[in-house]
């Protein structure tokens, strides 16, 4: 056991910036309801409003498009489920969704659902070798019967292996119907820039904890003339579409966490760049045979990530092995009893299951520094030499 | 100090072993085994080991001693070495005891094999026996203190190379003071029931699990009960897989024996399918040959000692033979009920000397 712990899994999560801290801690003592009408209800208000304005601001949306949830994957479920039955509701022919095969399992799981509850028809379409989603595969699905399509979901940025998504393109060819399309860009703010209306999406899903925030709140930056149906069903607070007391805390400390980490983004990522390049480039010095997923390092991946093979190995080993050693990572997905099955984003991308379960995710963030990946560095030869003496055994 | 793997099924027993290993100053990492993919699907409830509440429970009992702690997937293995085998023995009108097998093939091997792999030095459990150095610098394996717990039998596959890597620490002691530590030690698991039956047969009903799982691979779907003293058929089934020797329940006989004495089932055919039954008598065996031995030690000639030939099942005085492969067992006293494909697990006083499957056994009165 070392003393020093070598955090490298901030797309799990990333510790909280002093900033949001300073303004959690700040409201945790208060009183106030944002829906009562007094004094104390106004000020709580009054924050609530100002977060939303912040945010709207650094993500290129207007304050009303924001709606505060308790994080991506409740985000996501909105987005889906409520565009998706808002929309059929409008015409009961829209009954298909499409996505990739990559998204992250808050988007894939409410998609089955709806197919297997709600008579969706649900099309998962295929990627490249790097986790791109294939635009003409999306081209063509649309083009089958443009006005039964509900909804595209479109991952700004894969979670496993970084690759950016084509969403230009995406939006694009959606426009051409009128599709709305929802992106899942939980991964992407704060490391590449995201401008919700430059963008062109229509629904957008971020949360606290992967920018520097508090877990358990974020939002669905979503455009006020779509309709969406409510999922959560009460007091109405955001926008009618969602309903509970707002978490004055959480909202003050993810409006102070996405504005630092949306105006530090660039300096944020070029410097997350260097690092993860000479972390990609030592590792495989030191084991010749380890290889990159995912697209190269550039602009179609984001800065931090860093998801590589190494043949001959379970990656649960490598990842006990480090963790013995105070070096912490992934192997990516995991089921709720942590049995690892094998990725479904690296299936999807053409790799089979000895390769799926070979690979780990390294991902940096604000707190990283040269002497982690050093450390790391330092580690991966024996610890992969003894995992691949453990393999098959 | 020794790098030690502790295997933590969720219950209080592999729980308070891992804490002892810790406490004696061993550098502990839990594991919990996920012996299925989906662990809701082999059983549900909480008295097995593979349900996703075990492994938290694992999971909270390493936080308490404060140890790492990790699931490994051993469900191909645990599938293929045990799942697979416990399928093909009942085919084959055999009864074979999967927790034998487990040890054999997946906790003393698959994840043993895993750990030294890893740079650890030994597996530790929560079986009750004990080990202890014998005079030939052999490890040797005895029975635990606490002969009721005693759970040598079903670790009597392990070789002296499996031994010298093995700890049970809990050996020395009974199950309420192995409770009563775990309470002290402020696990949650302390109250938690033992775990019965087999751990990958949901509600213990093996017959209805294996007509479900054997399907084509069955050796019959149904055939006659015939009594072994008149030669009559007095009743049926729907496949001999669910009958195990010496069993008396279930049999649902149409015709009660003439001297109104329940039966028992003597004799199971699994390619024509019959099943004989007959008087309690017609159980007891006096020879058993064994295959397929493992040896804890030196390989013996000749034991004189006991045998035990099922789990918490009685010691039968016997001599032993072997001959290479063959185990050829004389019981001293006669034993009644004896299935082939279940383990003899020989020993010499505490001692465990090994093991062999039985694969036949000769009736005291053979049958007519």
């Amino acid at each position: 056991m070392t003393d020093r712990i070598v955090y490298l899994d901030h797309a799990a999560t990333t510790p909280m910036l002093p900033v949001a801290v300073e303004a959690m801690t700040r409201h945790l003592s208060g009183v106030g309801n944002a829906s009562s009408l007094h004094a104390s209800g106004r000020a709580a208000r009054r924050v609530v409003e100002e977060s939303r304005e912040t945010i709207a601001g650094v993500i290129g949306a207007r304050p009303g498009d924001v709606v505060f949830t308790s994080g991506g994957t409740e985000s996501d479920n909105l987005a889906l489920k409520g565009i998706f039955w808002a929309r059929r509701e409008q015409d009961p022919r829209r009954t298909r969704i499409l996505a990739t095969a990559i998204e992250h399992h808050a988007v894939l799981d409410p998609l089955l659902w709806l197919g297997r509850y709600d008579n969706a028809e649900v099309e998962l379409l295929p990627v490249s070798a790097e986790g791109v989603l294939d635009v003409e595969s999306l081209r063509d699905s649309i083009a089958r019967d443009p006005s039964s399509v509900a909804l595209v979901s479109v991952m700004w940025a894969n979670n496993e292996v970084g690759s950016l998504q084509p969403l230009d393109e995406v939006v694009a060819l959606a426009a051409e119907h009128e599709i709305p399309v929802h992106t899942d860009a939980v991964q992407a703010l704060g490391q590449v820039p995201v401008d919700f209306a430059a963008s062109g999406v229509d629904a957008l899903t971020f949360t606290g904890h992967k920018v520097g925030g508090p877990y358990g709140v974020g939002a669905l930056v979503v455009r006020r003339d779509l309709p969406v149906s409510a999922l959560v069903h009460g007091g109405g607070q955001e926008r009618d579409i969602r309903s509970g007391t707002l978490d004055i805390p959480a909202i003050a400390g993810l409006a102070a966490a996405v504005e630092a980490s949306v105006k530090a983004q660039h300096e944020h990522a070029a410097r997350l760049t260097d690092l993860r390049d000479d972390l990609v480039r030592r590792v495989i010095e030191v084991v010749p045979d380890a290889h990159l997923h995912g697209a190269p390092s550039g602009p179609r991946r984001l800065p931090g990530n860093a998801h590589i093979g190494f043949p001959g190995c379970e990656g649960d080993s490598i990842l006990m092995l480090l963790d013995a050693r105070g070096i912490e990572c992934s192997t990516g997905s995991a089921c709720s009893a942590g049995v690892p099955q094998p990725s479904h984003v690296l299936l999807a991308m053409g790799c089979d299951n000895d390769q799926a379960r070979h690979s780990l995710r390294f991902t940096l963030g604000h707190t990283t520094t040269p002497a982690d990946v050093d450390a790391l560095v330092e580690a991966i030869g024996p610890v992969v030499e003894r995992a691949r003496a453990a393999k098959g055994l | 100090m020794a790098r030690v793997v502790a295997a933590m099924s969720g219950g209080v027993d592999s729980a308070v072993a891992a804490a002892r290993a810790a406490e004696a100053g061993h550098d502990v990492t839990g594991v919990h085994l996920a012996l299925s993919r989906n662990p809701a699907s082999y059983r549900s409830g909480a008295r097995g080991c593979c349900t996703i509440e075990d492994s938290n429970d694992a999971r909270r009992a390493a936080d308490v001693i404060g140890i790492p702690f990790y699931v490994w997937d051993l469900s191909d293995r645990f599938h293929e070495d045990v799942v697979e085998d416990f399928m093909d023995e009942y085919a084959a009108g055999r009864t074979p005891n999967p927790c034998l097998r487990c040890n054999e093939k997946i906790k003393f091997a698959a994840v043993l094999d895993r750990a030294l792999a890893l740079g650890f030095d030994a597996v530790a459990t929560g079986h009750y026996a004990q080990l202890r150095a014998g005079s030939d610098g052999l490890i040797e394996m005895h029975r635990a203190a606490d002969h009721a717990k005693d759970q040598s039998y079903v670790l009597g596959v392990l070789t002296q190379e499996q031994l010298r890597h093995s700890m049970f620490p809990l050996g020395d002691t009974d199950k309420p003071a192995v409770r009563r530590e775990a309470e002290a030690r402020g696990l949650l698991v302390a109250d938690k029931p033992d775990s019965h039956d087999i751990c990958f047969v949901a509600d213990g009903d093996n017959a209805g699990w294996l007509r479900e799982k054997l399907g084509d691979r069955a050796p019959n779907h149904g055939g006659d009960i015939v009594d072994a003293t008149t030669g009559e058929t007095v009743g049926s089934h729907t496949g001999s897989y669910g009958f195990t020797i010496g069993q008396r329940r279930g049999l649902r006989l149409g015709t009660p024996a003439a001297d109104g004495k329940p039966r028992f089932v003597l004799d199971i055919e699994p390619v024509s399918g019959t099943v004989t039954v007959g008087p309690r008598e017609r159980l007891s065996v006096d020879h058993i040959t064994g295959t397929r031995p493992r040896w804890c030690g030196t390989v013996p000639e000749r034991v004189e000692g006991t045998v035990q030939l099922r789990a918490h099942g009685a010691e039968h005085r016997a001599v032993v033979h072997v001959s290479g492969d063959r185990v050829d067992i004389d019981l001293v006293d006669p034993a009644e009920g004896i299935a082939p494909g279940q383990a003899a697990v020989i020993y010499d006083g505490t001692r465990v000397v090994g093991s062999a499957t039985i694969e036949a056994t000769r009736s005291v009165e053979a049958l007519r």
